[in-house]
This record gives structure tokens, C-alpha cells and sequence, in this order.
């Protein structure tokens, strides 16, 4: 019958519905819609349940991928919120942006002919759903063990660390210097890609634990990090990100109209500047727009300047597209909004009106050369290829270094020679007493999901040094 | 949130007096460090260089002039109100060393940044002598603070209408003239700053300014404070606020101060404390 062919074809993949590209080019609203439960529960029905899964060895936390998946398809949806919380605290975050097709959905079976299944959008589901109907109900949280911990920093990383710390009994205090936590969740994701309503739930869920969260504290600063043993910490996380952003150090650099990725999208996503003059934060307003780099955050600035209603965004980028480093999903919407990827070209100088303010940059054309240390193709200048082009507003988005604040103020820390924390690989510890590392202060900028498996190590290794003292 | 435990009206009731409950910040504050404040949830991130701590009592003071409207909505916060959001403090402070005569330069509210200063760099020995400018009399303040901590006290007004008639720089050039002076220590407006700094290069005498570009974060993560000093690229928040004032790049720090002027819908907070005005 044909129900036999018909079930021997494997069925597609579940798309996932978007707001259309030329509505959501101009607003901040979230772009993909998320699954109904039946889209889901199809979707999951894809899945092979396979007994040595691919997917689950290229997920950095082990999540149990088919497992979480299956409860999908038996419609189980708490069971499977569950499932992956035992090994990942944010999944309404990773669902959203943890590159997939590099990890998860890039080795699963399924996907080697055709497309793999869609686990970032079930993980995604899964975790949507409980915060719509879940009932809220909070883990069990062992006998309080009197022992206080400092977790400095408030981005996947930390809050990591104090989840899984406040649910083994110990006095947990996040310390955060901004006025809001979050880490590049809420500075640097954009609302389009990320709500920040998520990021306050999972902090709130974190509050309800038990979890104090202190803004406005720099600590290097407000209060260094010899200071919190003596104010009666037993041991430290530190998860401060790799906050130092990186320019391209060429003439011009500082007229108006150059900023830094790390600015541009702190105004827009932490000070809403989006909405203003409806909060006071500006932001400043290009028509013709050049952003410089090519991994996510250079995607986001872009999909940024298109929302504040630029004519017209560049992504210009040295090498070529096989070498962009963002998340392909992040390139396919960029394109779809009408951004346009200038590839092979690099800027050299930039030049402004006597306002000192930006007009336009000299551009010179690239070509991929011999491999570099990294593996990826040098780019080489071509000679004679110079030009000119016009802009009001560049957003450097070329990387970003290990912010020395904290780690200079405590010199008995040890960094590497580019300035990140040198740490014990299995355990997070640093080589000062008591005090422990990960994430993107480690690692240099990295991924949400590395982030949080680092503070999952750390976290496991605190406990026991506060329980069993190593 | 923040509170506010006195609130003065100062000059010509422009100049606002804040002391504010903030015993972490009170603590640790040197002078020369500055706080960043938000006064709501839309608010914007304002930098200001807090005018004094007292670790005691747990509070930090800060004197700001209002210019636009995030300074608009600090002064209207009553006593016993608050801000949402201060942190710092930032910024490294000032080094104070025993040199032998320093001046202490001020021009409008950069007089409430200079006092600590002052007063720390008489308390560790030097001779302070200390030259203090406003447009006119009215809008001269802390005069009296700055008197109790100086050896010497010179006030300017540009309209004559208390002290000498001129610029803080006519006052100056007479004391480099007479006096060895090991440092300058100017703050103010950034055009009296630049001139100060054209000034002290001629006789050779030292001279540190405290800078005010336009910030985010206040913890060098952002770039957008970025100053030209010595023909570097400085962040003013982590790398300052203080600067060699010879060293400095004004023209272009002004011009950066203006970044968001031609929004019609303010004139921005930054270029109005630029202007002093
Ligand atoms: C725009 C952008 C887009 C990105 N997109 C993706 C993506 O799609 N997928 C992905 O996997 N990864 C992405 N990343 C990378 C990812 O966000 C980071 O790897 C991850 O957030 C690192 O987590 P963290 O906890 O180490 O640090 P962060 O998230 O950087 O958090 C550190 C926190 O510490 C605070 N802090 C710093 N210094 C101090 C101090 N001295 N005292 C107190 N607090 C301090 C900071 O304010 C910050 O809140 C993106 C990054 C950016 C900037
Ligand atoms: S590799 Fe693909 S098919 Fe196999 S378990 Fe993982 S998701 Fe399912
Ligand atoms: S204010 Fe952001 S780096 Fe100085």
C-alpha cells in the first residue's frame, strides 16, 4: 500500500515559522515563531533513537539528546524539560543560539543524507513550553552546608555555576557590574534573537532558589577579590567574559561614528536605546552602514542598524564566506533582511569631514593566500586594488580580549600571555587559592554553551572542595 | 536603590549637591575615582567624579551642573529619594605625592572634582596654591572648601564681578611666573583645560587634567570612552580619567563630546559639560 513507501521516505523537517524578512528587518521582535506541540512532536518522530548517538558526543555538555527527544515524540513534555535541565540550565538559551550545525545537528545521523534532526528547535520547544505551562515548581535544594561562594559575573557562565551551587545547599551571591545580570545574554544577543524576558526568568528562577544577585558591583573595584575571603567567602567563581574590545588600530579611528560592537549593542540591548528618545540612552542613527567582522556579534550589529532604519548595511569582511565564523542561521536571516556580505576586502584607513565626523573608509581588496596557524586561508592584499567606500556609521565587531580589570587588581592569578585565566581543564581552579575560573575569561570569546559547561566543572569541583576540602 | 541623604542647591541653582548612601562605594573611593549613576530604569548611565566619600557615615557626594535631561531628572530627586543604580568606584585615582608648590586649577563644577584632590595633595605635604574660575560670581562654588585646604587662593571671574577679571590662565601665567611649580593640576571644561595645558608647556611645569568623554560601562569594555593621548588610543575609564594634560588630543575629545549633538531632540548631557555652561 502506499502507506508503506510513504513511511519509508523520511519526512522533512519540520520548518519552524519566521516573521517575513521585510517585516522584521525593522523591528525588534523575535524572528523565528517556535514549534506547536503536533510540529514538535513530528519533528521528534525523526529522531532514530540511535544506541551510540553522534549527537549526543558533539554536544559540549553531553546533553542526552535522544533521550530529551523522545519524550518530545511521547508528548511528555515536562519529562523532557527535565531531561535536559540535568544537564544544561538554560536550555530556552542554547535552543536559540548554540551553533547546531557545528555540534549537535552537525554529526546527527539523520543529517547525512538530508537534513538533520532539528534539536536546537526541540530543545527550544521543550523549554518554551515549560515556561508557558510549567507549574513552576522548584528543584529540591539539599541542607544549607553554611558555606558562602562569590560568583563574579552574571553571563551563561556564572549563572551556571550558582544554580547548580544553590541546589547543593550553598549560600550563593552573584556579583554583577552592570545594572542588570545576564552577561552577554542581555548586552550583547539581541532581543530579536533572544528575548531578554528569557534571560530574567532564568535569573529570577535563580532568585526563587535562593540565589542573591548583587548588581553594580565591579569587583576590582567596588570590592577586589582578597576583600570578599575576608568578608567571609569560602570560595570564588570568577566568570567575567572576554569584556576588552578589539579595533582595527588604523588611522581615523576615532572620529564620531566608529564604535565598537561591545557599545553599540550594549546601547541597544541593555539601555534600549532602540526606543529612544523614550529612554534616555542614544544610539547614534546610520543610513548607510558598514559593519567590520564576521562572526555573531558582527551579524548582530548588523540585523541592528537594518532595525534603526538603515538604507542600506555592509558586512565587510576579510576573507571569504566559507570562513565566516557566525552561525549559518545568523548569515541566512542577515541575508534575508537585505543585508550585504562585502567579502575579501579589508578597510585601511578611515576619513571623516572636519566635524570629525565619519564619511567613508579606504578599503583595499583581499585574496586568500597559503593557510595560517589557525588552518583557515591568509588573506593577502591585492596590489593596486584600493578604494573608497562611503558610510556614516562603522561597527568594529573584530573580537574581543580578556579585560584586564579584575584579573590585574589579583596579581597572585595567573593569566596566559594574552591576559586570559590560566586553569586546572577537568576542575576550573585557578592557581589562587579558593578561587576558580571559566568561561569566556578562559577560553577567550567562545559560545554560550562552553560557558555554561565550564561552570558546570567548576561547579562540581567547589563542592567538593566546601565539602570535602580538595 | 541609592538614597539621598542631603541635597543642596548651589551657584545659581543649577549646581546640584547630592550625598548619597553608598557604603561599598564610600569605602573604597579615592579622589580622582568617579562613579557612573542612573537615576531610573530608562535611564541613561551618567559618569560623575564624586566631590567626596565618607567611609563613616557610608556616603559618597557628587556636584553635577544640569545641562540636559538625564541631569534634569537627577535634580529632580528629592532628599530621602534615590537612584536606582551607582557604580564605582571607577577609574584609577589620583597620585598624590609631596612635590613642593602644586596649583590646583578649577573651572565650574570641575572646582568639586578638584577639592579632594586639593585637600589630598596638601594633606601629604605640598604647597597648594589654587586658582578657581566662574563666569561671574553667583556661579563660583565651594570657594570656602578650597580655601580651607589651599596656602593661596586666586579667583577669576570673566566678568569681573568678584576676584580678578580674566581666565583662570591670566591667574596662572602670574604664579608660573613667580613660582616653581612642580605640578599643575587642571579640571574644568575642556577648552580651559586645553588652554591651561598650552599654558604649563611653555614653563615646563607639569600638568594632569581629569577628562569626561562620554561613557557606557565605566569598565573599559565598551571603547566608546576613547581619548588620544600621546598619540595613543586611551580608555579614558580604566586608562584615566586623569591624563598627562600636555599629551592630551582636546580637539578631538571635544568633537567626540558631540557625537550625539545632532539629535534635535536633546543637546546631549556631554557636550553641555563640555561647555561648562
Ligand atoms: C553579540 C554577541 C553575540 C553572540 N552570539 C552567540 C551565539 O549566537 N551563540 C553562542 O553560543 N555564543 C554567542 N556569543 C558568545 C557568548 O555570548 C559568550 O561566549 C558567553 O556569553 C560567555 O559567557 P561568560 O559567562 O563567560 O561571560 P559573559 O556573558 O561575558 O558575562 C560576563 C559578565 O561578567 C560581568 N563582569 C565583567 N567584569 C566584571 C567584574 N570585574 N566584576 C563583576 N562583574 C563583571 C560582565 O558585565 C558580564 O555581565 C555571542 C557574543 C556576543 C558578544
Ligand atoms: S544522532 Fe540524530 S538521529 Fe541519532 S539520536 Fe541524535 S538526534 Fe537522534
Ligand atoms: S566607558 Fe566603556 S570602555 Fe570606557
Amino acid at each position: 500500500m502506499a502507506e508503506k513507501s510513504e513511511k519509508k521516505k523520511r519526512p522533512s523537517r519540520q520548518p519552524m515559522s519566521e516573521q517575513a524578512p521585510e517585516v522584521r528587518r525593522r523591528n525588534f521582535e523575535e524572528v523565528p515563531l517556535g514549534y506547536t506541540p503536533e510540529q514538535a512532536q513530528l519533528e521528534a518522530e525523526r529522531c532514530l533513537q540511535c544506541k551510540n548517538p553522534n549527537c549526543v558526543a558533539g554536544c559540549p555538555v553531553s546533553v542526552d539528546i535522544p533521550g530529551f527527544i523522545g519524550l518530545i515524540k511521547e508528548g511528555d513534555f515536562t519529562g523532557s524539560i527535565r531531561n535536559l535541565w540535568s544537564k544544561n540550565s538554560l536550555p530556552a538559551v542554547c535552543g536559540r543560539v548554540c551553533p547546531q550545525e557545528a555540534q549537535c545537528e552537525g554529526v546527527c545521523i539523520v543529517g547525512k543524507k538530508g537534513e538533520p534532526v532539528a534539536i536546537g528547535n526541540l530543545e527550544r520547544f521543550a523549554a518554551d513550553y515549560e515556561r508557558a505551562h510549567g507549574t513552576g515548581e522548584l528543584p529540591p535544594k539539599a541542607e544549607p552546608t553554611g558555606k558562602k561562594v562569590a560568583v563574579v559575573g552574571s553571563g551563561p557562565s556564572g549563572l551556571t555555576v550558582a544554580g547548580d551551587l544553590i541546589v547543593k545547599g550553598h549560600d550563593v551571591t552573584v556579583m554583577e557590574a552592570f545594572h542588570k545580570p545576564g552577561g552577554v545574554l542581555v548586552y550583547g544577543i539581541p532581543e530579536f534573537r533572544l528575548p531578554k524576558e528569557i534571560v530574567a526568568q532564568e535569573v529570577n528562577f535563580l532568585e526563587r532558589l535562593g540565589v542573591k544577585v548583587e548588581n553594580n558591583v565591579v569587583v576590582g573595584r567596588t570590592v577586589d577579590l582578597d576583600e570578599l575571603f575576608e568578608e567571609g567567602y569560602d570560595a570564588v567563581y570568577v566568570g567575567v567574559g572576554a569584556g576588552l574590545p578589539r579595533f582595527m588600530n588604523l588611522p581615523g579611528e576615532n572620529l564620531i561614528g566608529i564604535l565598537s560592537a561591545n557599545e553599540y549593542l550594549t546601547r541597544a540591548n541593555l539601555m534600549k536605546a532602540y526606543r529612544f528618545p523614550e529612554v534616555d540612552t542614544p544610539i547614534p542613527m546610520g543610513k548607510d552602514v558598514v559593519v567590520l567582522g564576521a562572526g555573531n556579534v558582527a551579524m548582530d550589529s548588523a540585523r541592528t542598524a537594518m532595525r534603526l532604519g538603515a538604507d542600506r548595511v555592509r558586512v565587510v569582511y576579510r576573507r571569504s564566506r566559507e570562513e565566516m565564523p557566525a552561525r549559518a542561521a545568523e548569515i541566512h536571516h542577515a541575508e534575508e533582511e537585505g543585508i550585504e556580505l562585502f567579502l575579501l576586502t579589508t578597510p585601511t584607513e578611515f576619513v571623516g569631514n572636519d566635524q570629525g565626523r565619519l564619511t567613508g573608509m579606504k578599503c583595499i581588496e583581499m585574496e586568500l593566500g597559503e593557510p595560517d596557524e589557525s588552518g583557515r586561508r591568509r588573506p593577502v592584499a591585492v596590489a593596486g586594488s584600493e578604494f573608497h567606500m562611503e558610510c556614516d556609521l562603522v561597527i568594529v565587531a573584530v573580537g574581543s580580549g580578556a579585560n584586564p580589570l579584575l584579573t590585574s587588581d589579583t596579581p597572585d592569578m595567573k593569566l596566559n600571555s594574552w591576559g586570559y585565566i590560566i586553569t586546572d581543564p577537568e576542575t576550573g581552579k585557578t592557581t589562587k587559592k579558593g578561587v576558580w575560573a571559566g568561561g569566556d575569561i578562559v577560553t577567550g570569546a567562545a559560545t554560550v554553551i562552553l560557558a555554561m559547561g565550564a561552570g558546570r566543572n567548576a561547579a562540581d569541583s567547589i563542592h567538593k572542595y566546601l565539602t570535602l576540602g580538595w | 536603590m541609592f538614597k539621598i541623604v542631603k541635597r543642596q542647591e548651589m551657584s545659581d541653582g543649577n549646581v546640584i549637591l547630592n550625598e548619597i548612601e553608598a557604603p561599598r562605594i564610600a569605602k573604597k573611593a579615592k579622589p580622582g575615582q568617579f562613579v557612573i549613576m542612573k537615576a531610573n530604569e530608562e535611564g541613561e548611565r551618567i559618569p560623575l567624579t564624586m566631590a567626596d566619600t565618607d567611609p563613616e557615615k557610608g556616603t559618597i557626594t557628587v556636584i553635577y551642573m544640569v545641562v540636559g535631561k538625564s541631569t534634569a531628572l537627577f535634580k529632580s530627586l528629592k532628599e530621602s529619594d534615590g537612584y536606582q543604580d551607582i557604580i564605582g568606584p571607577l577609574g584609577k585615582p589620583t597620585h598624590l605625592e609631596k612635590l613642593g608648590t602644586v596649583v590646583c586649577v578649577g573651572g565650574g563644577t570641575g572646582i568639586a572634582v578638584l577639592h579632594p584632590i586639593t585637600r589630598g595633595l596638601k594633606e601629604v605635604g605640598n604647597r597648594v596654591i589654587s586658582i578657581l574660575g566662574a563666569r561671574s560670581k553667583d556661579l563660583l562654588i565651594l570657594e570656602d572648601h578650597m580655601r580651607a585646604v589651599s596656602d593661596e587662593l586666586h579667583i577669576t571671574t570673566d566678568d569681573g564681578s568678584y576676584g580678578r577679571k580674566g581666565f583662570v590662565t591670566d591667574a596662572l601665567k602670574d604664579v608660573l611666573e613667580k613660582e616653581d611649580v612642580k605640578l599643575v593640576v587642571a579640571i574644568g571644561p575642556v577648552p580651559m583645560m586645553k588652554f591651561v595645558s598650552k599654558l604649563t608647556e611653555q614653563y615646563n611645569a607639569p600638568t594632569m587634567v581629569s577628562l569626561n568623554p562620554i561613557m557606557v560601562d565605566g569598565t573599559g569594555m565598551c571603547g566608546g570612552c576613547r581619548v588620544t593621548v600621546g598619540g595613543e588610543t586611551r580608555f579614558a575609564c580604566v586608562d584615566g580619567p586623569e591624563f598627562d594634560g600636555h599629551k592630551v588630543d582636546y580637539d578631538e575629545l571635544m568633537k567626540r563630546l558631540q557625537a550625539y549633538c545632532e539629535d534635535e531632540k536633546r543637546c546631549h548631557e556631554d557636550y553641555c559639560r563640555m561647555q561648562g555652561i
